[in-house]
């Protein structure tokens, strides 16, 4: 994919480094910490956000023209180390996260079903099911298509992290949002699919300068917890949270689409995930993240962090996608 | 390889039973459903929109395993 446009001092100065060639210096650190100490809200803070995916992008596919050695360069890293601490720090103050969980296989799992529970009052799934317009259905799949096209990726750098039965578990999971092996059924590919078939461009990364911060921050925080083998308890409750917030809407994704006319190729990514993530959730909740507090009861902590901090984000995203709809706007970044 | 995994069927607390292995679903004439996935999860609140498949809806009615 193309190298996104800068949207502010810090994702200049990245940009601008990655495209240089391999080992040179310029001081990104200090506009890094200038623009981390500065922003009023990381999480919508669109130069910092647009930044931290750049630098993680560098470990799923690159850049065309980028060397693939930025992904290791020691600038580079440090740069990513200062963006990456401030995006947790914030995180970590302002998610609530359960405390009287006891690190045990039922228990964590009973207390991640708590947590996602289904709630009623709108929601951009309702809202699709109902009301939404052609053009929003496209403004979904843009929004989501900047995970959708790697969908998986992220969790996935936490299986050799894991032993046991947590690893057993990640990878039925992984394994079947790979297509059991059929690339033609991966959940990546079914989602080019679908976008295909509303007439948008499914080439990898094509939709990124319309993509909001917030939408980056849910990105980059799986990013977050899929790069640091620390953060593996915290990929597992982000995975478990991710599953069982998604069956339900899914369903109610593919009304809208079906209530718009399209066919059964189309919703097939929406159908395969009301069937595929109930089953997924049973195994996250349980075997995955459950056994993993058992396994390592140290990590009880992050695993429900994981899990709030993916409710969190994707509750600002949902919010921000729905008042733009309601007010008549778009939910998309505005490009000149 | 000795031997395969044997098929297993666990009833998830509150939820649906999984079914990982080999079993073969059939419909009340004795028809297979086709199978899209190696670990499939039944629904047992009798809600589901896709029986004999789970979609979650279980959660939503606030079902309670007996």
């Amino acid at each position: 994919m193309k190298l996104p446009h800068p949207r502010g001092p810090l994702s200049d100065a990245v940009t601008t480094l990655v495209s240089s060639s391999l080992g040179t210096r310029t001081s990104v650190d200090e506009v890094a910490r200038l623009a981390v100490d500065e922003s009023t809200d990381l999480v919508t803070d669109e130069d910092v956000q647009l930044a931290l995916y750049v630098m993680n992008e560098l470990a799923y596919r690159g850049f065309d023209g980028v060397d693939d050695d930025w992904e290791w360069d020691p600038e580079l890293l440090s740069v990513r180390r200062i963006v990456e601490t401030a995006f947790e720090d914030v995180l970590r103050r302002v998610v609530q996260v359960p405390t009287d969980v006891a690190p045990e296989r039922s228990e964590v799992a009973a207390a991640l079903f708590a947590m996602t529970a289904p709630t009623p009052g709108p929601s951009v799934a309702r809202f699709v099911a109902k009301r939404a317009t052609r053009e929003q259905l496209d403004e979904l799949l843009v929004l989501r298509s900047i995970y959708q096209l790697k969908e998986a990726d992220p969790h996935t750098w936490a299986i050799p992290r894991l032993t046991g039965g947590p690893k057993a578990a990640l990878v039925e999971i992984q394994a079947d949002e790979y297509g059991g092996g059929d690339p033609e059924r991966m959940h990546c590919a079914l989602f080019a699919r679908t976008m295909r078939g509303a007439g948008l461009d499914a080439d990898y990364g094509a939709y990124v300068e319309r993509i909001p911060a917030i939408t980056l921050a849910s990105l980059n925080l799986m990013s977050l917890f899929g790069l640091h083998r620390r953060l593996r308890g915290a990929t597992a409750g982000h995975l478990a949270a991710f599953e069982m917030t998604s069956s339900l809407p899914n369903r109610l994704y593919g009304d809208g689409f079906r209530r718009h006319g399209f066919d059964e190729a189309t919703t097939l990514y929406f159908d395969e995930h009301v069937e595929a993530d109930a089953v997924h959730e049973q195994i996250a909740g349980r075997d995955l993240a459950g056994a993993l507090a058992q396994q390592e009861p140290e990590l009880c902590q992050d695993i429900l962090f994981g899990a709030a901090a993916c409710l969190y984000l994707d509750d600002l995203a949902g919010e921000h996608t729905l008042s733009a709809w309601t007010a008549g706007s778009s939910a998309l970044r505005a490009i000149a | 390889m000795t031997g395969t995994r044997p098929t297993t069927i666990v009833a998830c607390p509150d939820g649906p039973i999984l079914v990982r292995g080999d079993a073969q679903i059939l419909d009340e004439d004795g028809k297979p459903i086709e199978r899209r996935r190696a670990t499939v999860a039944l629904c047992r609140c009798g809600a589901s929109a896709i029986k004999p498949f789970c979609d979650g809806t279980h959660k939503a009615i606030g079902f309670s395993a007996p």
